[in-house]
């Protein structure tokens, strides 16, 4: 796998486009995850997801090949989707409607309690509210828990993508996941 | 409210995966005595899972597709090689057609020296073969560059590369009559000669 990935930025390098092609469809899901994690709508998303792909192949000459390629590309898609969060109002707040559903608010969700949490899960609303509280963490927060939960990434990988000691890593999860607590953890 | 930033420490530790043993005897003691901490940790737990849990979409079908056409364009060089490495086929046979009008073009520079088929009765003057008057030649006449003056009879046919036929009012030929003075010509000659001598082969 790692060769094969290694072998294809090889050919990129010497300006083979259609070898980035086989790099995409590696990692587009992840990529897409990341940035819909991020930035909460689909269409942005995806838009972000190409941006970063694009981006990665005009910088391909700048990747250092002892990195992990994914923490690279990870590491761009997340300075893309937190350039994009800044440049928009975040936040939906309690009282807004609820996207898709017929003048549904965040407080008539809130009441569905009683049910548990695997059962839940499954229903749509549930899904909307965790995304919802991704979306309220301030984006250091934000950005470490979508890393850690979201893509399954270790400490370690997550500390190479955002250039930061494991310690300020760890201290980042640990808080947005009392932020988190706050507000899914009396479900 | 959890008893103390050192326990809420540990249950992040512990979620994080890198907790002492120790540590992890001392958090589950406490927890089973302290209700408070223990709704805590049952809250953080229960956040971890719902954001693991939470589903996956995955980007539109065509996305590979249109990243790559938002791809600045490569460099020509690359896909011309990627081309001929994709086309097995087609690159050899381009190469050989190369190969070969080159090969042709360069025999029909070479070859400036007058010459001719042998035939009995011809006679040659300055570069032109005569076919005298009240004589007859058997069998297909070539002539290389240089003229044909045909007086008397041919019983074949009669070929001129790179030069001209003169036909006498009392001259005959029994075959074709062709004239070969351009490159392409002579190229087509060649071609229909192969053939020819292809077919010959097969029907004998």
């Amino acid at each position: 796998m790692d060769t094969f990935i290694k072998q294809r930025i090889k050919a990129v390098k010497k300006g083979d486009q259609s070898a980035f092609a086989d790099i995409v469809e590696m990692y587009k899901d992840k990529i897409y995850q990341l940035c819909y994690r991020m930035l909460g709508n689909r269409h942005e998303a995806e838009d972000a997801a190409q941006e970063a792909f694009i981006r990665a192949y005009v910088n391909i000459h700048t990747y250092d090949p002892t990195m992990k390629f994914s923490s690279w590309l990870y590491r761009i898609a997340t300075n893309l989707s937190i350039d994009r969060m800044r440049k928009k109002k975040p936040n939906v707040y309690l009282d807004a409607e609820v996207s898709g559903t017929d003048g549904l608010t965040m407080y008539s969700q809130l009441a569905d309690e009683g049910a548990s949490p695997e059962d839940a899960l499954e229903s749509l609303e549930l899904q909307q509210m965790v995304q919802e509280a991704i979306l309220k963490l301030p984006e250091k927060y934000r950005t470490v828990i979508v890393l850690k939960y979201i893509d399954e990434l270790s400490l370690q990988e997550i500390s190479d993508i955002l250039n930061l000691p494991i310690g300020t890593v760890k201290t980042r999860i640990h808080r947005g996941r009392e932020a988190l607590r706050k507000h899914l953890g009396h479900l | 409210m959890p008893c103390s930033e050192k326990i809420v420490q540990w249950m992040h530790d512990y979620l994080d995966g890198d907790i002492q043993k120790e540590e992890e005897q001392q958090l589950r003691s406490h927890i089973q005595q302290c209700e408070a901490c223990r709704e805590h940790f049952y809250a953080l737990k229960k956040t971890v899972a719902f954001v693991e849990n939470v589903s996956h979409f995955t980007p539109s079908d065509d996305f590979i597709k249109k990243v790559m056409y938002n791809l600045p364009r490569e460099k020509r060089r690359v896909r011309w090689k990627r081309w001929l490495t994709h086309h097995p086929f087609l690159t050899a046979a381009s190469l050989f057609l190369l190969l070969s009008t080159s090969s042709l073009w360069a025999v029909w520079q070479e070859d400036n020296e007058f010459s001719f088929s042998k035939q009995e009765h011809l006679i040659v003057q300055n570069h032109t073969v005569i076919v005298p008057e009240g004589k007859i030649v058997e069998g297909d006449i070539v002539v290389r560059n240089g003229d044909i003056k045909i007086e008397g009879e041919v019983h074949g046919n009669v070929t001129v590369i790179n030069g001209h036929k003169y036909l006498a009012s009392a001259g005959e030929v029994t075959g074709q009559i062709e004239e070969v003075n351009e490159v392409f010509d002579w190229i087509w000659y060649n071609v229909k000669r192969v053939g020819y001598n292809i077919a010959k082969t097969l029907t004998k």
